[in-house]
C-alpha cells in the first residue's frame, strides 16, 4: 500500500454515523471491479457510439487541494493519489476498460487541458479558498439578521442599500428586521417577517472567499432548507440564547436538533455554532457555557467530532463579536493573549465569528472527475440571446468552460454552454465548488426540470427510477413497512417515493447484518432498503460521488431517514 | 345504484337485475363482477351485411347480448367499466362464441348471473343500493410548483388533474420572475378547479399546502373572480377550507383527512375512518408489534385462535380471478365476523386502501397480544400450505386420518372443542420449531 501524502482539507478519520457511510477503500475496488454496470447504450442513442463506459471510481483521482501559499502549484496540481493506485503516467489507455467494449475514443488528458483555465481560477480565488457556508437555525433565531450585519460590517452591502432596507422595514413597523431584509428581499418574507426561500451571497475574508446561504428556520420550509445545506460544505448554527427561546428550539419539536442532524447527514462536518442575542441577557458567561454544554452533549453523538465544532457568543442585532471583538461585557470571553489559540471544548477565547470562519477547513474538490452540474434554479435572463436559457446551481465535480458541449440528463438533450456567470460576472471557466449561472443553448424547455443534471458528454451521469440504498432511520413514531410512501429529498428537488421492499436490518453502531427480509424497521436502526421513486433522478452512488448519492426521506413534515445510495437497480 | 330484480335459488346462485346510477356505481360493479359470471346488457356491435352483389355495409345496432365473462377493467380517470367475454345466447346478427367488449354505462340496466352470491358480494350490493349519501370533497394539494387536484367520494379518490410548474426562485434584487411564475402557476389551478369541480354536488373544497401558499392562492383566487367576475367561485367561497399539509404530493391526502376541522365538517367521511383505522394499525406495530400483523397466513393464524378484533381488507383481494383464493378470504372474513371481530373494507381507490394493500393487503388488529406469530411463518411456509391442504379436504368431506397429526378442527363456531384443538396445534408447533 502506497502511502498517503498528508492530505490538506477535510479530515480522512470519521466516527460514528460516518463509519457507515464511508466505504472503505479495499471494499471500493473489490465492489467496483466485480460488478461493472457500464452505462446502458439504449439510454443514450442520440449520443455517438464511441461513449465512455469506464467506471468513475476507476480513474485516477487527482482532486486539486486548497491553496498553498506559493503560487507554484499553478502548473502541476498536488496530485494525492488514492485507492492505492500510485500516480501513473496520464495516458489513459493503459488503464483497464471492463471487457467487452473497448474505447475508440482519444480521451484528451483532463489536467494538461485545463491548465489555462485552472490559472483562471487561482487567479480568480487570489490565493483564498472558497467555501460554501450555509446558516441554519431554529425560526427566529437570528439568522438573518446576524448575516445581514455581517455582510453589511464587510462593506458587501453599501449604505444606501442598508437605508433603503431601513426605511422598508420601518414602513412594515419590522424595525428589527433591517438587517434581515438585506438577504429577505420578497414581499411576502418581508410582510411575514420570516425567511422562506434560501438566499444567497457573497462575501471575502482574509484567506477564505465565502459563499453564503441562508436557509430558512420554519418547519415547513425544510425542503428549501435541505437544498441549501446540500451545497454547503461548513455550517453556522444559530441558536437564540434568551431564556425559554433556547429550550423551544433544542426540544424535540424545535429545528435546532433537526437541523444540526440534517447537516450531519448531508456531509457537513465541521460547524460554528453561533450563540446569538448576548445582548438581552447582558452577555452573561453562565447562559453561554450552559448553552454550550448542552449543545455539545447532543452534537457529539450525533456524529460531529469535537475538534469541528466551535462556539462562540454574538449578537446578530448590535453586531458586536462579528469583526471585532467586544471588550467591555465579554471580558471573560477575551482572556489575554498567551491563551488566544487553546481550545477548550471548543470555544476558542478571543475569536470573532469572522475568525472562527478562517480557521474552517475547506474540503477537497473533485475537480478532474467528469463535469456534474446540478440544476437548482431555471429563468430566462434578459440580455441574454434568443433562444437559451439561465440555469443556477453548483458544480459538484469537474469543470467547465465557455462554448464547450454537454448533456443534459434525463432527457439527453446536447447543448452548448454560452457563457457563465459567478456572482453576475462573466468567467471563462468553473471548477467543482462554484455556484454558477449557466447560460445553455440547444435544449428543450420542456426537458428542462429541476434536479436535472448537465454533465460532460462522455461519462454521463445514471439516471435511475428503482434505487437500493443503506439508511438510518431518525426518531420516527410508526415503524417503517413496505409500501410506505416518503418524499425523498436530493439535492434541490423532492420526489414522491416508495419503500418498496425490506432488505435488510443492520445495527446501527457496527453496520453488521442483524435480519434478513425484516417485517419492519423500527425507529433508531438502520437498514437497506428498495425505494421506487414516481419519476428518473440524476444521481451516482454514493461511493462513486459522495455528493450525488446522499438523500434524506421525510414524511407529514418530520424526516424519517438519511441514506445513501448503494445500487442503481433500474 | 338500483336493484330492479333479485332472483336467487337458496342464496346461493342466481342473477340480479342492477342498474347504475352515478360514477361511483361503476366502481361497485368493477367490483361485483368477475370472471365465469354471465352478464347481460344492452350494447352496440358492428355488425356486417353482404348483400348477393358482394358489397359489404358495416352498420352498429344496439342489442342485449349475454356474454360469458373474461376480463374486467375499470378506466379510474373516467370511471368506465369494459368487460371482455364470449357470447353465450345465440342472436340473429351475433353467433353464439363470439368475442364481444361490453362498456357498461350509466342508466343502462345490467342483469349479472353468478354462480355462487357470497357475503361480500351482498354486502357490496347493499353498499350500492344504499340511497344515503355521503359527503363529496375536492382537494386540492400543493407547493410551490406542482399542484394535484382531487375528487374524494365515499369509495373513490379520483385524481383529477397534476399541475407542474418550474417556478424561478428569487434572487438577489430579481423577485419579479418569481412572482409572475407563481400567479401563472395559480392561473392554471384556478382553472382546473372551475373545470373539474362541480360546485353543486361538493360539500367542501380543501386547500393545503405547506408554509404560507395557500392564503397567497386563496387571496389571488377571490381577487380575480372579482375582477373577471367568475360566479361559481364567490358564491361558494364559504366551501373553501384552508389546511396546513406537508409536501403537495398525492399522498398528503391522508394527512389532510385526519385533520381535526375536516373531521367536524364531514364527519363518518369513509375514507376518513379508513385511514383512522390504518393509523391506529401502524401505531399499533411501533407500541405493541404482538399485536399488529399483516399477512395472509399469520392473519389465518391469528383467527384461529379468535383473536382478531379487527380485520383490514382491501376489495382488490375480493377481485382475485383465483377462484380458490377467494373463497379462503371469504371464509376468513365470515369466521372474524362471526367470531363478533369487525370486518373493515378498505376501498382500493383510496391512499389508505393503496397503502394498506402494499402490505400484501390483510392486516389484523388483535384482541390480545400473540408473540412471534410471524416467526413461525418463517420457518414453517411448507408447514402452512400442508394444514391448507387438510383444509381442503375437510370441505370436500375427504377425512382421511393421518395418525401422525391429530385432526384439526378449524370451524370455529364450536368453542370448546375449538380451543382445545387450536392448543394442540400450537403446542405441536413450538415442538416442531424446537426441532427445527
Amino acid at each position: 500500500e502506497d502511502v498517503l501524502p498528508p492530505t490538506r482539507g477535510r479530515l480522512t478519520s470519521r466516527d460514528e454515523l460516518d463509519t457507515q457511510f464511508d466505504m472503505d477503500t479495499e471494499d471500493d475496488k473489490a465492489r467496483s471491479k466485480a460488478a461493472a454496470i457500464p452505462i446502458r447504450q439504449s439510454d443514450l442513442d442520440t449520443l455517438p457510439s464511441r461513449v465512455a463506459t469506464l467506471k468513475i471510481s476507476e480513474r485516477i483521482d487527482r482532486s486539486i487541494s486548497p491553496q498553498k501559499k506559493s503560487k507554484s502549484t499553478i502548473d502541476s496540481p498536488s496530485v494525492t493519489p488514492r485507492q492505492g493506485v500510485s500516480p501513473a503516467p496520464v495516458s489513459r489507455r493503459s488503464e483497464n476498460t471492463p471487457s467487452g467494449v473497448t474505447s475508440t475514443l482519444k480521451r484528451r488528458p483532463i489536467a494538461a487541458d485545463r491548465t489555462n483555465t485552472l490559472r483562471d481560477y487561482n487567479e480568480r480565488l487570489e490565493g483564498r479558498d472558497l467555501l460554501n457556508l450555509v446558516v441554519v437555525g431554529h425560526v427566529d433565531a437570528g439568522k438573518s439578521t446576524l448575516m445581514g450585519h455581517l455582510l453589511v460590517k464587510l462593506k458587501v452591502v453599501d449604505d444606501r442599500a442598508m437605508h433603503r432596507n431601513r426605511t422598508e422595514a420601518a414602513r412594515l413597523g419590522k424595525d428589527s428586521f433591517s438587517f434581515a431584509f438585506v438577504l429577505d428581499e420578497s414581499e411576502e418574507e418581508r410582510s411575514r417577517g420570516v425567511t422562506m426561500d434560501i438566499a444567497q451571497a457573497q462575501f471575502k475574508t482574509k484567506t477564505k472567499i465565502v459563499n453564503l446561504v441562508d436557509a430558512p428556520g420554519h418547519k415547513d420550509f425544510i425542503p428549501n432548507m435541505i437544498n441549501g445545506a446540500a451545497q454547503a460544505d461548513v455550517g453556522i448554527l444559530v441558536v437564540d440564547s434568551r431564556r425559554g427561546e433556547f429550550e423551544t428550539g433544542f426540544e424535540y419539536g424545535g429545528q435546532t436538533r433537526e437541523h444540526a442532524l440534517l447537516l450531519r447527514s448531508l456531509g457537513v462536518s465541521q460547524l460554528i455554532c453561533a450563540v446569538n442575542k448576548m445582548d438581552t441577557i447582558e452577555w452573561s458567561q453562565d447562559r453561554f457555557e450552559e448553552i454550550v454544554k448542552k449543545l455539545s452533549a447532543f452534537l457529539k453523538p450525533s456524529g460531529y467530532k469535537d475538534a469541528d465544532v466551535t462556539y462562540v457568543p454574538v449578537s446578530g442585532w448590535t453586531g458586536e463579536n462579528l469583526i471585532t471583538p467586544n471588550n467591555p461585557p465579554l471580558s471573560w470571553y477575551n482572556k489575554d493573549e498567551s491563551t488566544s489559540n487553546t481550545t477548550v471544548n471548543g470555544v476558542i477565547h478571543g475569536a470573532t465569528l469572522v475568525d472562527l470562519i478562517d480557521r474552517l477547513k475547506p474540503p477537497e474538490r473533485p475537480i478532474s472527475k467528469p463535469f456534474r452540474f446540478c440544476i437548482s434554479d431555471i429563468y430566462r435572463a434578459t440580455g441574454v440571446g434568443a433562444g437559451t436559457v439561465s440555469i443556477a446551481g453548483r458544480i459538484e465535480c469537474g469543470g467547465v468552460e465557455v462554448n464547450e458541449r454537454a448533456i443534459l440528463r434525463p432527457s439527453n438533450d446536447q447543448v452548448t454552454i454560452k457563457s457563465i456567470q459567478i456572482e453576475n460576472t462573466n468567467v471563462t471557466s468553473a471548477f467543482a465548488g462554484d455556484n454558477v449561472t449557466l447560460n445553455i443553448q440547444g435544449v428543450d424547455p420542456t426537458h428542462l426540470f429541476i434536479g436535472n443534471v448537465v454533465c460532460d458528454p462522455e461519462y454521463p451521469i445514471p439516471c435511475a427510477t428503482v434505487i437500493q440504498a443503506r439508511i438510518i432511520i431518525f426518531n420516527i413514531s410508526v415503524p417503517i413497512i413496505p409500501g410506505t410512501p416518503a418524499v425523498f429529498h436530493f439535492k434541490s428537488m423532492q420526489e414522491q417515493a416508495k419503500i418498496m421492499t425490506l432488505v435488510e436490518e443492520l445495527d446501527r453502531l457496527t453496520g453488521e447484518l442483524k435480519r434478513r427480509n425484516p417485517r419492519l424497521l423500527p425507529k433508531n436502526s438502520s437498514g437497506v432498503i428498495e425505494l421506487v421513486l414516481h419519476r428518473q433522478i440524476c444521481c451516482e452512488l454514493y461511493s462513486d460521488v459522495k455528493e450525488l448519492g446522499r438523500f434524506m426521506l421525510r414524511q407529514s413534515g418530520l424526516t424519517m431517514a438519511a441514506g445513501i445510495i448503494t445500487r442503481i437497480i433500474t | 345504484m338500483r336493484l330492479i330484480k333479485k332472483n336467487l335459488d337458496r342464496g346461493l346462485s342466481g342473477e340480479l337485475r342492477l342498474e347504475p346510477e352515478e360514477q361511483e356505481d361503476m366502481w361497485h360493479a368493477y367490483n361485483l363482477i368477475a370472471v365465469g359470471d354471465s352478464l347481460r346488457a344492452s350494447t352496440v356491435r358492428k355488425v356486417v351485411q353482404t348483400t348477393d352483389t358482394g358489397t359489404s355495409t358495416t352498420t352498429r345496432k344496439r342489442m342485449t347480448l349475454t356474454i360469458d365473462v373474461k376480463t374486467v377493467s375499470y378506466d379510474s380517470a373516467a370511471c368506465a367499466l369494459r368487460i371482455k367475454g364470449c357470447t353465450i345466447e345465440e342472436n340473429e346478427y351475433v353467433k353464439k362464441g363470439s368475442y364481444h367488449t361490453l362498456d357498461l354505462e350509466l342508466h343502462n340496466a345490467f342483469t349479472l348471473h353468478k354462480h355462487e352470491w357470497d357475503s361480500i358480494a351482498m354486502d357490496r350490493v347493499e353498499m350500492a343500493c344504499n340511497p344515503a349519501h355521503q359527503a363529496d370533497v375536492a382537494a386540492v394539494v400543493m407547493h410551490e410548483g406542482l399542484a394535484n387536484v382531487c375528487l374524494i367520494t365515499e369509495h373513490l379518490t379520483i385524481h383529477r388533474q397534476k399541475i407542474e410548474h418550474t417556478i424561478p426562485r428569487k434572487r438577489k434584487g430579481l423577485c419579479a420572475q418569481h412572482d409572475r411564475g407563481m400567479e401563472k402557476f395559480f392561473d392554471t389551478i384556478i382553472a382546473a378547479i372551475i373545470k373539474h369541480i362541480d360546485f353543486s354536488l361538493i360539500k367542501a373544497v380543501i386547500i393545503a399546502s405547506p408554509g404560507f401558499i395557500k392564503d397567497q392562492f386563496f387571496q389571488y383566487m377571490l381577487n380575480k373572480a372579482t375582477r373577471d367576475d367568475e360566479r361559481r367561485l364567490l358564491e361558494n367561497r364559504n366551501k373553501f377550507l384552508l389546511l396546513h399539509s406537508s409536501n403537495g404530493f398525492k399522498h398528503a391526502l391522508t394527512e389532510i383527512l385526519q385533520d381535526p376541522l375536516v373531521l367536524n365538517r364531514l364527519s363518518d367521511t369513509k375514507a376518513a375512518e379508513e385511514m383512522k383505522l390504518l393509523d391506529q394499525f401502524m401505531r399499533l406495530l411501533n407500541d405493541e408489534p404482538e399485536k399488529a400483523y399483516y399477512g395472509l397466513e399469520v392473519v389465518e393464524k391469528a383467527n384461529q385462535s379468535q383473536a382478531i378484533e379487527y380485520l383490514l381488507i382491501t376489495d382488490e383481494l375480493f377481485r382475485n380471478i383465483d377462484f380458490t383464493k377467494r373463497r379462503r378470504f371469504v371464509q376468513l372474513v365470515d369466521s372474524v365476523k362471526e367470531s363478533g371481530g369487525t370486518v373493515r373494507l378498505f376501498s382500493s381507490m383510496h391512499a389508505s386502501g393503496e397503502r394498506l394493500s402494499q402490505l400484501t393487503g390483510i392486516a389484523a388488529i388483535l384482541r390480545f397480544p400473540m408473540p412471534d406469530l410471524d416467526l413461525f411463518d418463517e420457518h414453517h411456509h411448507h408447514h402452512a400450505e400442508v394444514t391448507n391442504e387438510e383444509q381442503d379436504e375437510l370441505e370436500n368431506d375427504n377425512l382421511s386420518h393421518n395418525p401422525n397429526r391429530p385432526v384439526h378442527h378449524f370451524d370455529n363456531t364450536d368453542d370448546d372443542q375449538s380451543m382445545d384443538n387450536n392448543r394442540t396445534f400450537k403446542e405441536n408447533s413450538r415442538a416442531e420449531a424446537s426441532a427445527w
